[in-house]
């Protein structure tokens, strides 16, 4: 498989002129040849697959009538995971959900003692979400941070019955009183290890360039192990935000 | 880009522009929501020092700075120890001892923000001096015809008018030839300056060679008080030569838009039935300014980053 970058970019990066959509062509590079000492893959494809058609059961089976449903993937990694949950539920239940995207990062709490502005993701939301259930559909979930600034960014775009979270993996640490609802798969971790969702075919940005989502992985670069060169890290740019597992 | 001043496109590289582009294109999605309001720079202060009367670039930094939360001061002449004689150096001390976060200054005389920045702890935008810069004017112009063409690489872009007294102008130029357009400038022989042409771009007196197959024509704001008699003969003779209307923009590419930086002398520059619709993207531009000046206030404000 040609797994792409998970996530966004370094800020040194995003400054340096290297928006995520514009490395498209190197997107689909190949893991570094000794990734299998330095990487370990924890969810190949298949699992992530399952996980999510998993999920999609869990959330129709936890929601009263699914009609007021309103997945909000949070950029870049959460967006093709959205995608892939309102297509089972879909299939499970013949209603579509909206999907919203939204860009945590104006919504930081870490902006003063970074070196450099990150790089601001796409934000689309389709409509209000007053007195829908949203659902907040993120890759890799840690101290909280992100999920904290994703509710409130949320709360600026109206008034939601209620708030659950989607993590296609839960890597422990928490930092902030934050419950997931929905886990992939539970994977522990050391504070500085990287956990990355590799997408084939995506730019980047986190949208799929083809209406099929590629092959998916997850893989955990341990904290000692040497930087592979290709590997953008999963919280380095809107991922899990607080320098949690940096 | 964190404690950055932003003096002028002629110091910014094609990297920086597109990075302020880009930024400003995620912040136009904040201004059409209900609550046009995000929480990233609370706590921060920005002072606005306009030296010269300008509602239109001080509102628009003002909102600007209001949609990222930052606390906006407006310290303009009228209110200001300037009556006082105080020197300008003094001012800006007194200021940058209330510990801003980002300064945005205008001044008629031009190199004013860049001997600021050199006193000034925290970065200095320049919001236009003099005849030399108007960065934010620019770049807000360059993210409209992104917006429109979806690239600015390969276009022809034409500015009309007073290019020997406008900071509209050199912006521009400096700001599309680094992006990689053609740049034309048309006026009278008056207003051009000689030597233009060593900036990169091709010097036209006569409008219809200028405007032809041009994707973006640009209309600058003629100041008739001032200039009417010296650079051309009359208001009503510059409005037929060089005035834009229908009939003239057929030379330009089908689907040319038309930009004006603002305030129109209506019937001069643009024609009013060029200034109220399309092809005129007059108040697209105002509205991509604010969304702009967010993404600078964004990407430099902050005391004791990184210096230019």
């Amino acid at each position: 498989m040609t797994p792409p970058a998970a996530s966004g970019e370094t800020p040194q990066q995003a400054l340096a002129g290297e928006p995520a959509r514009t490395l498209q062509s190197e997107d689909t590079r190949t893991l570094p040849p000794e990734s299998g000492r330095s990487e370990r893959v924890v969810l190949d494809d298949e699992a992530i697959r399952r996980a999510l058609m998993r999920i999609a059961h869990e959330i129709v089976e936890s929601s009263d009538g699914t009609d007021r449903l309103y997945l909000v993937a949070i950029p870049n990694s959460g967006v093709p995971l959205g995608r892939l949950l309102v297509d089972n539920l879909e299939s499970l239940t013949g209603d579509r959900p909206p999907l919203g995207i939204l860009d945590t990062t104006l919504y930081r709490d870490d902006l003063s003692i970074r070196g450099a502005r990150p790089q601001l993701r796409k934000t689309e939301m389709p409509s209000s979400v007053d007195d829908r259930v949203v659902v907040l559909v993120e890759d890799v979930v840690s101290t909280g941070a992100t999920i904290r600034a994703g509710m409130d960014a949320l709360m600026d775009f109206g008034r939601p019955s209620h708030v659950r979270v989607v993590a296609l993996v839960d890597r422990g640490h928490r930092e902030l009183p934050i419950k997931i609802d929905y886990v992939g798969k539970n994977i522990p971790t050391q504070p500085g290890d990287k956990v990355v969702l590799y997408t084939e075919g995506e730019g980047g940005d986190g949208f799929v360039a083809s209406e099929e989502i590629g092959a998916l992985q997850v893989s955990v670069r341990e904290a000692d192990a040497e930087p592979g060169v290709s590997v953008r890290e999963v919280d380095a740019g809107s991922g899990e935000g607080g320098g949690a597992s940096s | 880009m964190i404690g950055r001043d932003i003096l002028g496109i002629e110091d910014l590289s094609r990297e920086d522009i597109e990075t302020i582009l880009e930024t400003a294109e995620r912040m136009q999605e904040i201004g059409a929501r209900e609550v046009k309001k995000v929480p990233t720079l609370r706590g921060r202060t920005q002072i606005n020092l306009f030296f010269e009367p300008s509602t239109r670039t001080q509102t628009s930094f003002e909102i600007a700075g209001k949609r990222l939360a930052a606390d906006v001061v407006n310290f303009s002449v009228s209110s200001s120890s300037v009556t006082k004689r105080e020197t300008l150096l003094d001012t800006a001390k007194t200021l940058d001892a209330m510990d801003p976060d980002v300064v945005v200054v205008r001044h008629k005389v031009a190199g004013v923000p860049h001997r600021l920045a050199e006193v000034l702890q925290a970065p200095v935008i320049n919001a236009g001096d003099g005849a030399h810069e108007h960065p934010s004017q620019a770049l807000l112009d360059m993210l409209t015809v992104r917006e429109e063409k979806g690239h600015i690489e390969g276009l022809t872009v034409t500015i009309v008018g007073d290019i020997a007294h406008s900071r509209v102008a050199r912006s521009n130029i400096y700001g599309f030839r680094k992006l990689g357009a053609e740049v034309r400038v048309a006026g009278p022989p008056t207003m051009l300056p000689a030597e233009i042409e060593q900036l990169g771009v091709k010097a036209y007196t006569n409008l219809r060679e200028a405007i032809e197959g041009a994707d973006v024509v640009m209309a600058l704001r003629i100041q008739m008080e001032r200039l009417e008699g010296a650079c051309f003969p009359s208001v009503r003779e510059y409005a037929a030569t060089f005035g834009l209307d229908r009939a003239k923009l057929r030379f330009a590419k089908e689907d040319a838009i038309v930009m004006h930086p603002g305030p129109v002398n209506r019937g001069v520059e643009l024609a009013h039935e060029l200034a109220d619709h399309r092809p005129s993207v007059i108040l697209d531009q105002v509205r991509n300014g604010v969304a702009l000046r967010m993404a600078l206030l964004y990407l430099v404000s902050g005391r004791g980053g990184a210096s230019a």
